[in-house]
């Protein structure tokens, strides 16, 4: 038997004395995205939390293809958006490169910042750019050599994004679908047109 | 063969269960504590009252039927945290959490009355109630070591990642204690001869030394007891919403 | 500098992308750079001010006044340490994605070290004579501060590390930092002491080269596991 890229059993989770979910099974296969859905507080983002092991206090398991869940086998965008304000966008994807060991050849970060609508911006302190700019930087992660990873957890990657900048993103989220991977993402919007997508919802409402 | 390392592991399992900790020492509490009192008592009425004046220092000594004890658990105290802090890292033991929590003001407290009785011990030896002697400095420094983990403790609201964060404090604290300790002996060296030694005395006969040995038994007691019923409280608090402490409390409102 | 041979070089990219990164972000704010400098030489201006301008007087506290003013300077630069990568999101990055984390730690502490440590290191001859220390006890202050600076900025890493979520960082980090930079203290200063008073400074700056291999080697990890509670949702 193939093991599901993300498999959740009989999670249970508590924040602050309050139980968020329990029983909560969820498996998602490779080329599959599942949107994340419920009320504010629900626990969407510590579910997230939960499988890239940033929230230790939940029983029940949660594997990657199998094994217990390694951060390098899986891609985090979270509300933080993981970019330096001081330093320019070209340093911070020079510096998620590093991060994740890549040593290979070719500009990749100036092809990510390119396909992410910045081209000309890659000398400019982030906390100069718009909200908007800054968000296409942390998202410009996602068009890196190091995104292709099995799994992707993207906590609202639509916010603060215009038009032009959601359909790059699920562009983005489209290929990592076509070349095998999956993704678990939150977001309050309607859910773009994607290949294999199905809808989960947790919390109250159901 | 195979029996032992079974049993142990049993064992090792159960004492991870806070429900088992709490209702296994329930009975032991009134026989320790009353131990404790019985040594405790005896040991300070022999030593104040019966035990002969030092030839040197007369009676001021007798204040060491309750520094010594008290000084030694404070250092006892922030080692049994080390370990427990060691547990909870790696087995992940709840129940090692709770101790460390319980161990951190009651091992301050003894740190504290370390520090009280040697000050006021100060003042008919060497005329004044605080020197910096390289024994009483170690033992300010061990002090502020406590308080340092108890606001950690206090600062960071998820107990669950409190109690990881003092371990990691901890067992930092415990490796730097013997260094602490040798660096300031050896400080006090450089500053000033070896002023007058206290506790070197091997020669102190019976009646001093066995009301003495009586004292740290007892403190000993004392120590485990407080340890005991505080993590008790501790298990209580932590374990509040489970279905056994509810039962308990439904059945002693009863 | 590469990679020995047959070392895995995505450690080594690991290892230099994180240094490049925090020696940017420290260069791109000179003033934040210059703080604990400022300090450390305001407040050993105080002391002749404040206890006694006798040339004699300033000589016998010379080392104990650097040192302590040293201690102080590399706690003011603590508190910031980490928690500005928190705020951004890129420290839980690291933490997740860094295999091992153990080795960006490293290049973090370096990279503090060399913006706080070095240079306070480098100015305390100078601000030695000053206070009219000893020519023949510059040497091993120098060399007691270049062995004992690391070793503050390590343990001062763990309690930054340990704080990094907190609101009441700053007044909680000294308290539990201070205590444990106790040793540096006593035997960086008794080096310099030793050397003014005309006798061998060896014994102690070879502790202290001891005790920064041994931090340099250990510390990191307490940092790392403490770095990784601190990420947890807070």
């Amino acid at each position: 038997m193939s093991h599901a890229v993300l498999d959740i059993c009989g999670l249970r989770c508590e924040r602050d004395d309050r139980e968020l979910f329990a029983d909560f099974d969820l498996r998602i296969g490779a080329a599959e995205a599942v949107q994340l859905r419920g009320p504010n507080g629900a626990g969407k983002t510590t579910l997230l939390r939960c499988i890239a092991g940033m929230h230790p206090e939940y029983e029940g398991s949660i594997q990657l293809l199998g094994a217990p869940v390694a951060g390098e086998r899986l891609l985090f965008v979270g509300h933080r958006p993981g970019i330096s304000g001081l330093l320019t966008a070209a340093d911070n994807l020079r510096w998620h490169l590093d991060l994740a060991g890549w040593h290979g050849a070719g500009d990749v970060v100036t092809a990510a910042l390119t396909r992410v609508g910045l081209t000309g911006y890659d000398d400019v302190p982030c906390q100069q750019l718009s909200a908007g700019q800054q968000r296409r930087v942390a998202l410009a992660r996602l068009a890196l050599p190091t995104a292709q990873v099995p799994l992707w957890l993207l906590d609202e990657p639509f916010t603060a994004l215009d038009d032009a900048g959601l359909n790059l993103v699920s562009g983005l989220m489209a290929d990592r679908l076509a070349g095998g991977g999956a993704i678990l993402f939150t977001t309050h919007q309607p859910a773009p047109e994607l290949p294999g997508l199905s809808t989960r919802w947790i919390g109250a409402a159901a | 063969m195979k029996y032992i390392p079974d049993a142990l592991r049993r064992l090792w399992h159960r004492m991870g269960s806070p429900r088992w900790f709490y209702e296994t020492t329930g009975p032991w509490v009134p026989w320790l504590a009353a131990a404790a009192a019985l040594l405790i008592g005896v040991g300070t009425v022999w030593g104040l009252a019966y035990a002969p004046p030092d030839y040197l220092q007369g009676d001021s000594f007798r204040i060491i039927y309750i520094h010594v004890p008290a000084a030694y658990l404070a250092q006892a105290g922030y080692i049994l945290m080390a370990i427990c802090g060691v547990v909870l890292l790696v087995w992940r033991m709840k129940l090692a959490d709770m101790v460390m929590a319980t161990v951190a003001p009651i091992g301050a407290a003894f740190t504290f009355l370390a520090l009280a009785t040697g000050s006021i011990w100060g003042k008919p030896t060497w005329g004044t109630y605080w020197i910096w002697d390289a024994r009483i400095t170690s033992v300010l420094i061990l002090l502020f070591l406590y308080l340092g983990i108890m606001g950690l403790r206090r600062a960071i609201e998820r107990p669950e990642a409190a109690g990881r964060a003092c371990a990691i404090l901890a067992i930092v604290g415990v490796i730097n204690i013997p260094i602490i300790k040798y660096s300031v002996d050896w400080w006090m060296t450089l500053h000033q001869p070896a002023t007058f030694s206290v506790t070197s005395a091997p020669a102190m006969p019976a009646i001093m030394w066995v009301p003495l040995l009586l004292n740290v038994l007892g403190f000993n007691l004392l120590f485990a007891v407080s340890v005991i019923q505080g993590t008790r409280t501790e298990v209580l608090i932590r374990e509040r919403r489970t279905r056994w402490v509810t039962d308990l409390c439904r059945g002693e409102q009863a | 500098m590469t990679p020995s041979a047959g070392s895995d070089p995505s450690l080594w990219v690991l290892f230099r992308g994180q240094l490049r990164r925090d020696l940017k972000l420290a260069f791109g704010q000179p003033s934040e750079l210059a703080n604990p400098l400022a300090f450390f030489v305001v407040v050993i201006t105080l002391f002749p001010l404040g206890v006694s301008p006798e040339p004699g007087v300033l000589a016998g506290m010379a080392p104990g006044v650097l040192w302590i003013a040293a201690l102080l300077a590399t706690l003011l630069g603590l508190e910031a340490l980490f928690r500005r990568d928190r705020d951004d999101g890129t420290l839980e990055q690291m933490v997740l994605r860094a295999q091992p984390l153990y080795l960006p730690v490293v290049a973090r502490m370096l990279a503090h070290w060399m913006v706080t440590g070095a240079p306070l290191t480098l100015l305390a001859p100078l601000l030695g004579g000053m206070l009219n220390l000893a020519p023949e006890a510059r040497l091993p202050l120098m060399l007691g501060l270049a062995l004992g600076t690391p070793v503050l900025v390590l343990l001062g890493g763990v309690g930054a590390a340990l704080t990094v979520g907190l609101r009441t960082g700053g007044v909680l980090l000294a308290l539990l930092v201070l205590p444990l930079f106790v040793p540096v203290l006593i035997l960086g200063v008794s080096a310099a002491e030793l050397a003014s008073s005309g006798l061998d400074p060896t014994g102690p700056l070879l502790w202290l080269a001891a005790g920064a291999s041994f931090a340099i080697t250990t510390v990191p990890f307490a940092i790392a596991a403490a770095l990784r509670i601190g990420v947890e949702t807070g």
